[in-house]
């Protein structure tokens, strides 16, 4: 069904409302007794006016147009797009976590701080990493936090230090939040077996570096295996293991990070512990920190006294300070939680398990239709290459829209840039087989169609609410404002 | 008019250069243009501004991605061209001619002998793909 839907605005008629007010019980009073002239408008606000079954119709249609996790596959990697278990909105909306204050006493949010300190504790375990914060708003806060860390442990040492090592396939939010920090980045390319090359770091590192950030697995979704020969090699320089934990979802139960060397790391709660994302949010990105990082974290810290109370501690001299108002976005702390002690350890790892048997099952079915980019095995997601569309008429974007037809997200596109064209699938761990199966069959039609009938591709999306998109238009002569 | 690909310089982030006298005039190559996508804008460096070998001056920006353009060589910024702002699609029309980016005064003209001729380029670009 194609999408003729007017805003609000397009729809309005004049005098046409929703609700009329009679006999009302307080007078008529004049505004300008109340307010100083400049603050009264001359002109009238120019508001839509609709009948309120006009206004519903109009949402739930609107609605109805949304692409969801709720009802539809959404392999979009690097996202984590999996199931968001209905029970994270129970436990998030219990009056006590939805109806308290941030103001309030701590000895009124017992129950509040308790959530805090037992969810940092739990993200504690699960990395083995020493402490916790949980203030950051989403994932790239939290690279921004853990470097902040970084740099006033160096600073504290007398040399804040110049330069950040990230690899080319990084998540573009790790050279941002090091060039913030007042770092300047020193890229390095992915080796041959598309994970990072040992030598190619010992070549950069030096004392000058603050730090390296690396993603494991990466971007890639393959397992960076030399990760702990490279943190030695940036220990030895006195430099920081930045890891960017996007990827948790394929190695939390069956990997502890601090084993490998990392110094610090940032969960992405809304993509590995079920909050909403998307559209729904807002996300959570709270970072784990070795030792030596734990003076600096933001305050306050959630601290479990000897008699049992739990309380916000301010008295952190050497802390950052704070990063985000109170104590972060506490409803998806709630709902993270909530997934944590649903799951348990063993739960946790089943998650990783599952994560990386879907994606290594696509990874086998689609194989010989599309190139892989690498040969390395795969992890939580599966990057493929446009090489086999060479030759045809489609390009990646192409094999994205046709998709869309079959009612399918399209995969993340043309990232990493590392990889010509690349398509990378990350289909989570609550999908089940048969919808793997649909996905991957509908797959190779598509890699059929790229050869036999690419205007299918080309012409692709013609079912959807809006068909096909002339993005170079778009860009070049925005339309950003409607007349009405 | 459109510069002959075969008297233009390369490098391997896939910038060309022409030399006159003692400016240059840099553009990105149309294996670069082509593998951006339509250009949709262009960010230019400000008139005399100076730039080190391999620094980033601007980047192109495509539907697909955002690229930064390196300066093949050090130099300062005689002129940029104008054009670009209203009409980035120039790029992907003519990237040897109307579609050029800058014009350089360069340090040292002799490091010109530095960077790729035609045929190595074109053999990189072999490489590559």
């Amino acid at each position: 069904m194609k999408s003729k839907e007017g805003t609000v605005y397009k729809q309005s008629r004049k005098g046409r409302q929703g609700f009329s007010i009679n006999d009302r019980a307080v007078a008529d009073k004049n505004i300008s007794d109340y307010l100083p002239k400049d603050l009264i408008r001359t002109n009238k606000a120019r508001l839509p006016e609709l009948s309120e079954f006009d206004v519903v119709r109009h949402y739930t249609r609107l609605s109805q147009q949304n692409f969801a996790i709720d009802t539809n596959f959404y392999p979009l990697g690097s996202c984590t797009m999996k199931y968001n278990p209905r029970i994270n909105e129970e436990t998030s909306s219990y009056d006590g976590f939805a109806n308290t204050h941030p103001w309030q006493y701590q000895h009124t949010v017992q129950g509040n701080l308790k959530l805090m300190y037992e969810l940092g504790e739990s993200l504690k375990t699960i990395t083995g990493m020493a402490g916790v914060t949980l203030q950051p708003a989403a994932g790239a806060h939290g690279e921004f936090t853990g470097l902040l860390c970084i740099r006033a442990f160096l600073e504290n040492q007398g040399n804040p230090r110049k330069k950040v090592i990230i690899p080319d396939s990084a998540h573009g939010t790790n050279p941002s939040s090091a060039k913030l920090c007042g770092y300047d980045i020193v890229k390095i390319p992915t080796g041959p077996e598309g994970i990072m090359d040992v030598a190619a770091v010992a070549k950069v590192m030096d004392e000058d570096v603050a730090a390296l950030m690396v993603t494991n697995p990466s971007t890639l979704g393959i397992f960076e295996k030399n990760i702990k020969e490279i943190a030695d090699l940036v220990h030895d320089k006195g430099g920081f293991v930045y890891c960017d934990g996007a990827n948790m979802n394929a190695v939390m139960g069956n990997v502890v990070v601090a084993d490998l060397g990392v110094d610090c790391l940032h969960f992405n709660l809304h993509k590995t512990f079920t909050t909403p994302h998307g559209g729904g949010g807002p996300g959570s990105g709270p970072i784990v920190v070795s030792e030596l990082l734990e003076p600096f974290l933001p305050k306050p810290v959630i601290k479990k006294t000897n008699e049992g109370r739990y309380v916000a501690e301010f008295d952190r001299p050497q802390s950052i300070g704070r990063v985000r108002a109170f104590f972060g976005n506490f409803g998806m702390l709630v709902r993270a939680y909530t997934y944590i002690r649903e799951l348990g350890p063993e739960g946790i790892k089943q998650v990783s398990d599952m994560a990386v048997l879907n994606a290594n099952y696509i990874r086998a079915r689609l194989k010989d239709h599309y190139s892989l980019a690498f040969e390395a095995p795969s992890m939580h997601e599966v990057v493929f290459s446009d090489k086999s569309l060479k030759g045809t008429k489609v390009k990646t974007l192409d094999v994205a829209k046709r998709l869309l037809e079959f009612g399918m997200h399209a995969p993340t596109i043309y990232f990493p840039i590392t990889v010509s064209g690349a398509l990378m699938i990350e289909p989570t761990e609550t999908e089940n087989k048969e919808t793997l199966d649909e996905f991957c069959e509908t797959m190779i039609q598509i890699a059929k169609e790229a050869k036999e009938s690419p205007e299918k591709l080309t012409e692709a999306p013609q079912n959807t609410f809006r068909s096909r998109l002339n993005e170079v238009k778009a860009v070049r002569e925005p339309v950003l404002r409607e007349q009405w | 008019m459109s510069l002959n690909p075969e008297e233009l310089r390369y490098t391997k982030e896939h910038e060309w250069v022409h030399l006159q006298g003692e400016t240059a005039r840099i553009g990105i190559t149309e294996y670069a243009a082509e593998q951006l996508g339509d250009v949709v804008h262009v960010e230019l460096p400000e008139q005399n501004a100076e730039f080190e070998q391999g620094e980033a001056f601007g980047s192109v920006e495509s539907v697909k991605s955002v690229s930064d353009v390196y300066l093949p060589l050090t130099g300062r910024v005689t002129e940029v061209n104008a054009t670009l702002a209203d009409n980035p699609g120039i790029i992907n029309e003519d990237p040897y001619g109307e579609g050029w980016i800058v014009n350089l005064q360069l340090k040292d003209p002799s490091k010109l002998e530095g960077l790729m001729s035609h045929d190595d380029y074109q053999k990189f670009l072999s490489e590559e793909a």
